[in-house]
């Protein structure tokens, strides 16, 4: 109880001090400074948001720079005949303001991983391949490939306008439904890591979901 | 210095006369530099090429850019591996490819094999520079025979 009763006097006094009414400010200076101050807040808050959602501030510590970056580069995503470019919040940073808000406090494990060098070398880097791989996998099959359809819409999708494979590949799993973008276009942005034990990579479900096993990656 | 001048000079002669045998490609003086041709487009139909002979590896109708095949990953087995065939409807890819360089086959596609692009690549509609007078071994033989056997 005694460890308590410090805190408790401080809550009490912080109570006392809400509660009484202002001895010396208007009200309305109370109300509109109130709302000025939040607009500050606010505009400032979003502001640092979108200051770290910038291919800039991603690209910023060399884990990202010299792994995931420099091999986005020669990708359909960073150039191609169209010249619109993915950058990096447009693919890991959901655009929902919540969804995006949730993703930011996720990152503050990569913080840690940053101050503790979990991944500051090449090797150490590619020890971590797969989990980093398996997270986006696990989280853009959790949302139904989301940051893929901000741009990639089944509606706008004129399938007489792609090859053979790719229209019977799109017609068969993706308008059904059965599966969702990443299941077949993974590593379309970053090298794959060791796809040996991923079960079902680019597979269908029903080879994918036969008992033995059948589902396994290329053989090495 | 008129020595020099003719040392020079003498020196300067063959590569004049090399000059004009310049090579065929462009028909331009090699100084001169050239603007690039356009770049020829790939072949995407999805069409299977027939071989010019009977062991060439097949040509790959279709892009490939950014197919992962390295240790981690080989992108082309994902449809032409065994057990793939069947959901992508892609060829197989040929048992020999099962084999390893003693003649055993083994349960899957052996090391030496593994790295597809050694052997299957992917065409363009580009113009060769000097013509192909390659003949496949039917044609060669029908160009053999006289001419009043042939049909």
């Amino acid at each position: 109880m005694t460890v308590l009763a410090t805190p408790l006097r401080w809550l009490r006094a912080g109570w006392t001090t809400f509660k009484r009414p202002s001895a010396h400010l208007g009200i309305g200076f109370l109300t509109l400074g109130g709302f000025l101050a939040g607009v500050i807040w606010w505009g400032g808050f979003n502001t640092a948001l979108e200051a770290t959602n910038r291919e800039a501030f991603c690209i910023g510590c060399h884990e990202m720079r010299e792994n995931v970056y420099a091999e986005l580069q020669s990708t359909i995503h960073f150039t191609n005949r169209s010249g619109v470019r993915a950058t990096c919040p447009d693919c890991h940073v959901p655009h929902n303001w919540t969804d995006k808000i949730a993703r930011k406090m996720q990152a503050s494990k990569e913080v840690w991983g940053k101050i503790f060098g979990t991944i500051d070398t090449p090797e150490k880097f590619a020890a971590h391949r797969l989990t980093l791989a398996s997270n986006e996998w696990a989280r853009m099959k959790a949302n139904n490939s989301l940051e893929c359809r901000n741009c990639h819409s089944v509606e706008s999708m004129d399938i007489t306008k792609q090859g053979a494979r790719a229209a019977a590949a799109h017609q068969t799993f993706l308008f059904t439904g059965q599966n969702t973008c990443i299941d077949c276009h993974k590593g379309i942005a970053h090298r794959l890591p060791d796809m040996k034990d991923v079960p079902a990579w680019n597979k269908p479900p029903q080879s994918a979901a036969r008992p033995d096993g059948a589902g396994a990656a290329a053989p090495h | 210095m008129r020595r020099i001048l003719l040392l020079a000079l003498a020196a300067a002669l063959p590569c004049l006369a090399m000059a004009a045998d310049r090579p065929a490609y462009t028909g331009a003086p090699v100084p001169e530099v050239q603007p690039a041709a356009p770049i020829a487009k790939e072949t995407t139909d999805d069409k299977r090429r027939s071989r010019n002979y009977p062991d060439q590896p097949p040509v790959i109708p279709h892009a490939i850019r950014d197919y992962q095949l390295d240790l981690n990953a080989n992108k082309c087995l994902t449809c032409h591996g065994r057990e793939n065939t069947e959901a992508s409807q892609a060829p197989m890819i040929s048992i020999t490819h099962f084999q390893d360089r003693e003649g055993q086959t083994l349960g899957a596609v052996s090391p030496r094999r593994y790295f597809c692009t050694q052997c299957h690549v992917p065409q363009s509609d580009a113009r060769p520079r000097i013509d192909n007078l390659f003949q496949d071994v039917d044609r060669t033989i029908r160009n053999a025979q006289p001419t009043e056997q042939r049909k």
